[in-house]
């Protein structure tokens, strides 16, 4: 089955090429159907290639195409690599791909752009495929700006709507930012090791010193590349508003995959960021910061996507955070529980503004219970998982990043703890304010309520199954399990672990803090329901008064408006003067002005032509004598 | 033999296009430089890879009291150049034919001699036949943005015609200087001119004269102002040409004549060189956020490329100089499809001012879609021709200053930046009242689209057969340049 | 010896020096052009008068073999000098240089 791992990326190629270049031919069903189908086949073949790992011997396996380019000593092919960890990302892209293919077709039923947004969806999972497959980290790289045009074609989807356009200009412009980032890193690669290919990169840093200045950059042109693409501190800001996309959209690439592809790029470099602790701890704290500061914007805002872009942006900080106290496994861990929860939260959002005509405004819903009974179902089971209640998924995997985090450093996990106190409200006050309570919206809503159909209920009932369940592959020890994903995962972790040295906790200290954290946890939850629930708070209309506190906080800490301020404006302003001050009044006004110059000379210095014989004799005597003179001086 | 046909077809194709009168002439200069490009494919198949030195090379003497022998022939950049040549040369005929020009014959003629002189100053194995090339070439586009120009043609043109005279003077005197080199009798042979190891203050003053001269024709900052006028105020096939082709004449002198004969001095100035060119690249990047006219802002974009080329070539090492070579050609490509883009905008709508069009993708969904990939290739996203270039080039700037390479990279944030904002302007939103009668591609507009798409993918996805052409003559480069600085 | 060289060179090159500047002098501050002409003859003469005396005081007779060049060529300057002479004085009335000053700029 590893031989055929070039038919994964191939089925959504096709998919997209079929789709693309004949859709008008196409009745809207045959497009979905082809790109669902395309998504089912990769997932068959990864299954196989999953299953085949499991049981196999052999642990890595690489395929090679062809070569790519090559010049000089500088040589890279197409190649795709097979291990456990591109294995996992395999299955949930494709897994989660293939759900969220199959709601799309109940999703965008009405859409003009049917076809058009299948196409889009292949493309995008042959690129996020490939970006998980490369065997180097150039093949990684041209994955990882081809997810990021999907995405740009994705979010502005709707492109009539140039306010959505302008959210995909700013995802694809601050994607490139840490994509530069990342290009010099895959450079200093070269330099460094002399190849670009993960075995041979791994294989030689291994002989590398602890914290050796060029693995120390490299290591951090790398974590820049990953800030833009999962949206860390500081380049955060273009994923929430990435929301302009179809919902799922948001699920898929914004949420499960795409976003995640940083943390799976740090994963992969496991070795190369073991070797740096410097690094590490910077991709801790940005991690733990966002963490934080994501939950706390996602606290106070009332669009129901955008609340699940912050947890987002907030959870992928938690994988960071993971990342940078060494938990590899941690990490990937939330990474695929996240991709289950979070998906199913998109997608139950996406049921409930189906639902609701379009509208987005919580303070608009309520009360939805007795009308999407499934939604209702899968959207509590997705809150449960990502708030960390036992025995959800969101539990173990955030409790063994927690874990890790107190090991290296106590205050990482207060960091931590605070973060997941406040997913856990904003995540129940969403909760609430949508579910529960009284409809708040016009009666031409409340008349079309409705469950959505089935192509978009089954897939919430599969990742709510997921979500639920999915926590049980990473059981830890202290919990009486034996933790599967770490065991599969350690071919690809080993090196680091003879590398980093991590702290190990008592049982006892792990008891205490899984107790703390839980308890703290469904004390919030019961504030969160008192307060939604029991008294049916609706937050304030944007028109009232808020403290100033509340309002920076509503307001994203005008992060925007800040950039927009010291980076957008200046540039802007820059090109101007650029434009109409050196070049035109100086470069060029330079380069006329020679011109002139020599017009001008001669001007004048024709004029000594008078015309007058007398003129010219006189002078031709002058000259003469001077000739004379200075010849016989 | 094959390089002498490559050589004076055109020549030929392009007098006899003079005396062909009516529409006809469309046809015949099409054909000619369908022929042309199969010579080139003919050639393609002979060529053997494995060979650094000039091919199919011919060498008569030319004038013998001063041991100027006529010699052309092809290595690997030449030729990779020379494939870039035939291959645009149709596609921008059929644009061309697309629209109607006064005195077609003359227009057409003077494209197929464009090419002429633009082979030859690509297959020129001596110095002096370079030289007279690289006039040639000029004048032909001179006239062609004389004669079919915009309003301001006199003053432009002649503002450009001066430039580039100017630059290649001074090369003029270099040559002259490096002629009384050598051991007499005195040659201008290129391989000669190679052996000649000058003394290091010696190369340090030769660099000067080369360098003006490759950075007027690039162009590198600050040697740039004529460009966007002249790009701007040209006919689109001149603009074409000029972007397309004529720009990588001055990269390719560098390649040719600077790098092996003075490497010593761009050892010496590299740095002043690359960051001029790099100060360019941000610079026009910067100028090309600022413009409203589509025209001008590719422009401005094109000589952002040319820039980050530039500084490529000056790094002197492997990465700098492949990437070099593979980058002219993609640019080469994506500069004449964004031109033609803007060409069928301004053919539609009578208009290049981006706030003016919009919505164009609601109407024209097959030509917003082959405009995005042009567009795409052009800020070099990974698969599509442009990504292999700038990423080589980069890891090359990358080897001689991490700080310059960092610099040359906002280029890709930048160039998102102008693109994206112009495709949104143009492409998406609303239609206005000037693009909502906007039609789709038509056939002849998809017979060039098409190609060149297929081409943009193919080189973005497989160079190999592409780049393993030039690998053996910049790996000699390489030597002869290592040969000296050691 | 004989009667050239009876005068000491001394006053043969005062001679041709006075004649010299006279023409010179001639030459500057005059307007008629036919003045102007003579002053040429009288600058070529006194050169010929110095070629002589020189040639007769080194006893060489290749100085009076240039005399006799520059007297064939003065002469065949003369002749084309006054043909253009009468032409403008045909066509504008007047040998005055100061009225011919239309070649200029």
């Amino acid at each position: 089955m590893k031989e055929l791992v070039w038919l994964v990326p191939l089925f959504p190629l096709i998919g997209f090429l079929i789709i693309g270049l004949f859709k008008n031919n196409f009745s809207k069903k045959l497009a979905g159907t082809i790109a669902s189908g395309a998504i089912l086949a990769s997932f068959t073949v990864s299954l196989g290639i999953f299953i085949e790992l499991l049981s196999g011997a052999e642990k890595t396996f690489t395929y090679t195409l062809f070569d790519w380019i090559t010049s000089g000593d500088f040589s890279v092919a197409i190649a795709f690599l097979v291990d456990p960890l591109s294995s996992i990302m395999l299955l949930i892209i494709t897994g989660v791909g293939f759900l969220i293919h199959l709601y799309s077709i109940g999703y965008m039923h009405d859409d003009e752009g049917y076809a058009k947004f299948f196409s889009y969806l292949n493309l995008f999972v042959f690129f996020m495929l490939l970006l998980v497959l490369g065997n180097n980290y150039l093949l990684m790289f041209a994955g990882w700006e081809g997810v990021g045009l999907a995405s740009y074609l994705l979010i502005g989807f709707w492109f009539k709507n140039q306010s959505y356009n302008d959210a995909a200009k700013k995802a694809f412009i601050v994607n490139r930012i840490g994509d530069l980032g990342f290009v010099l890193g895959i450079i200093l690669i070269f330099i460094t090791f002399g190849s670009i290919n993960y075995a041979d990169v791994f294989g030689s840093a291994m002989s590398h010193p602890s914290n050796e200045p060029v693995i120390v950059l490299i290591t951090l042109l790398l974590f820049v590349g990953a800030m833009g693409k999962s949206a860390q501190i500081p380049l955060y800001t273009w994923l929430p508003d990435a929301m302009a996309g179809p919902t799922p959209v948001s699920a898929l690439i914004h949420a499960a995959t795409m976003v995640t592809a940083g943390v799976y790029m740090i994963a992969r470099s496991n070795v190369l960021y073991s070797l740096s602790p410097t690094t590490l701890t910077i991709v801790a704290i940005v991690g733990a910061v966002t963490a934080v500061f994501a939950a706390t914007i996602g606290i106070l805002q009332n669009d129901i996507k955008k609340v699940l872009a912050y947890s987002t942006v907030s959870q992928l900080g938690y994988m960071f955070l993971a990342m940078g106290v060494g938990a590899f496994t941690g990490g990937i861990f939330h990474l695929a529980t996240h991709a289950f929860f979070k998906a199913l939260l998109f997608l139950g959002a996406g049921s409930v503004i189906h639902a609701m005509g379009g509208e987005q405004d919580i303070r608009k819903m309520g009360g939805l219970k007795k009308y999407l009974p499934i939604t209702y179902m899968t959207f509590l089971i997705g809150t449960i998982a990502i708030s960390g209640i036992p025995p959800f998924s969101g539990f173990f995997s955030k409790d063994e990043i927690l874990a890790h985090a107190f090991a290296a450093n106590p205050l990482l996990w207060i960091l931590g703890i605070a973060g997941s106190i406040m997913t856990a409200f904003y995540m129940f006050r969403l909760f609430y304010l949508t579910f529960s309570g009284t409809f708040r919206g016009t009666e031409h809503q409340k008349h079309h309520l409705h469950e959505s159909p089935s192509t978009m209920t089954i897939p919430l009932i599969v990742l709510a199954v997921l979500a639920a369940l999915a926590g049980f592959i990473g059981v830890p020890e202290v919990l009486g399990g034996s933790h599967l994903l770490e065991h599969f995962l350690d071919p690809v972790f080993e090196d680091s672990k003879l590398i980093l040295f991590t702290n190990h906790l008592s049982h006892s200290t792990e008891y205490m803090l899984m107790g703390t954290a839980v308890g703290i946890l469904i004390l919030v939850i019961l504030f969160a329901r008192n307060k939604y629930f029991t008294n049916n708070e609706i937050p304030k209309s944007d028109e009232d008064k808020k403290s100033v506190f509340a309002n920076l906080v509503y307001n994203k800490y005008y992060v925007d408006e800040i950039y927009d301020a010291i980076i957008v404006k200046p540039l802007d302003f820059l090109s101007g003067v650029f434009f109409k001050f050196f070049e035109l009044k100086g470069i060029d006004s330079i380069v006329n002005s020679t011109g002139k110059l020599v017009i001008g000379l001669s001007d004048t210095f024709r004029r000594l032509q008078t015309g007058h014989v007398g003129f010219y004799i006189f002078m031709m005597v002058i000259s003469i004598v001077a000739i004379l003179f200075f010849n016989l001086i | 033999m094959i390089t002498s046909a490559l050589l004076f077809f055109p020549l030929l194709a392009g007098i006899a296009l003079f005396f062909v009168k009516g529409e006809q002439v469309k046809k015949l200069a099409l054909s000619a430089a369908l022929i042309e490009f199969f010579i080139s494919l003919v050639a393609y198949f002979q060529f053997d890879k494995a060979i650094a030195n000039a091919q199919f090379a011919m060498s008569t003497p030319w004038v013998k009291s001063l041991g100027i022998n006529f010699s052309i022939g092809m290595d690997g950049i030449s030729f990779l150049l020379v494939l870039l040549t035939t291959f645009l040369l149709p596609l921008i005929i059929l644009s061309a034919n697309r629209n109607t020009y006064k005195n077609p014959s003359s227009l057409y003629a003077l494209m197929l001699l464009m090419q002429f002189g633009l082979i030859g100053v690509f297959t020129a194995q001596d110095a002096f036949v370079f030289y007279i090339f690289w006039e040639i070439a000029l004048l032909p586009i001179y006239f062609i943005a004389l004669l079919w120009g915009g309003a301001e043609k006199v003053r432009i043109t002649f503002k450009f015609f001066i430039y580039t005279l100017a630059g290649s003077l001074l090369m003029l005197t270099a040559l002259i200087y490096l002629y009384f080199q050598t051991p007499a009798p005195h040659t201008f042979d290129l391989q000669t001119l190679y052996t000649l190891h000058l003394s290091q203050g010696q190369q340090n003053w030769i660099f000067w004269p080369f360098f003006i001269a490759f950075a007027i024709k690039m162009p590198v900052f600050p040697f740039h102002s004529w460009l966007a006028d002249t790009y701007t105020d040209a006919p689109m096939p001149g603009t074409m040409l000029l972007s397309g082709i004529m720009s990588k004449m001055g990269v390719y002198g560098a390649i040719r004549l600077l790098l092996p004969i003075a490497p010593l001095g761009v050892q010496n100035w590299g740095t002043t060189a690359i960051v001029l060119a790099v100060i360019g690249v941000l610079y026009t990047s910067l100028l090309a956020m600022y413009q409203k006219d589509y025209k001008r802002l590719v422009a401005y974009s094109s000589a952002a490329h040319v820039g980050l080329i530039a500084a490529g070539v000056f790094a002197m090492n492997h990465q700098g100089l492949s990437g070099a070579v593979i980058q002219m050609v993609a640019h080469g490509i994506s500069a004449f499809g964004l031109f033609f883009v803007i060409d069928i905008l301004f053919l539609r709508t009578g208009t290049r001012q981006i706030n003016e069009l919009g919505g164009l993708r609601l109407v024209a969904p097959n030509f917003a879609t082959a405009a995005l990939i042009i567009l795409l290739s052009s800020i070099a996203l990974p698969l599509t021709s442009g990504f292999i270039g700038e990423f080589l080039l980069l890891a090359g700037i990358y080897q001689y200053s991490g700080m310059l390479a960092a610099f040359g990279g906002l280029t890709t944030i930048l160039g998102a930046v102008y693109m994206l904002r112009s495709y949104q302007s143009a492409f998406l939103g609303d239609h206005t009242t000037v693009s909502s009668n906007f039609s789709d591609l038509v056939k002849e507009e998809k017979l060039i689209i098409v190609p060149l798409i297929l081409v943009i993918f193919f080189i973005g996805i497989y160079p190999k057969p592409l780049m393993e052409i030039a690998e053996p003559s910049v790996k000699q480069l390489i030597s002869i340049i290592e040969l000296s600085v050691k | 010896m004989n009667a050239l060289q009876s005068v000491p060179l001394n006053h043969y090159i005062l001679l041709s020096a006075m004649l010299f500047a006279i023409g010179v002098i001639g030459v500057l501050v005059r307007r008629n052009a036919i003045i102007i002409f003579m002053c040429i003859e009288l600058m070529l003469n006194a050169v010929n008068l110095l070629m002589v005396a020189f040639s007769a005081h080194h006893g060489d007779g290749s100085g009076q073999v240039f005399v006799f060049f520059i007297m064939a060529v003065a002469a065949a300057e003369v002749a084309v000098g006054l043909a253009i002479l009468i032409m403008i004085h045909r066509n504008s009335k007047t040998t005055d240089i100061d009225f011919l000053n239309k070649l200029k700029f």
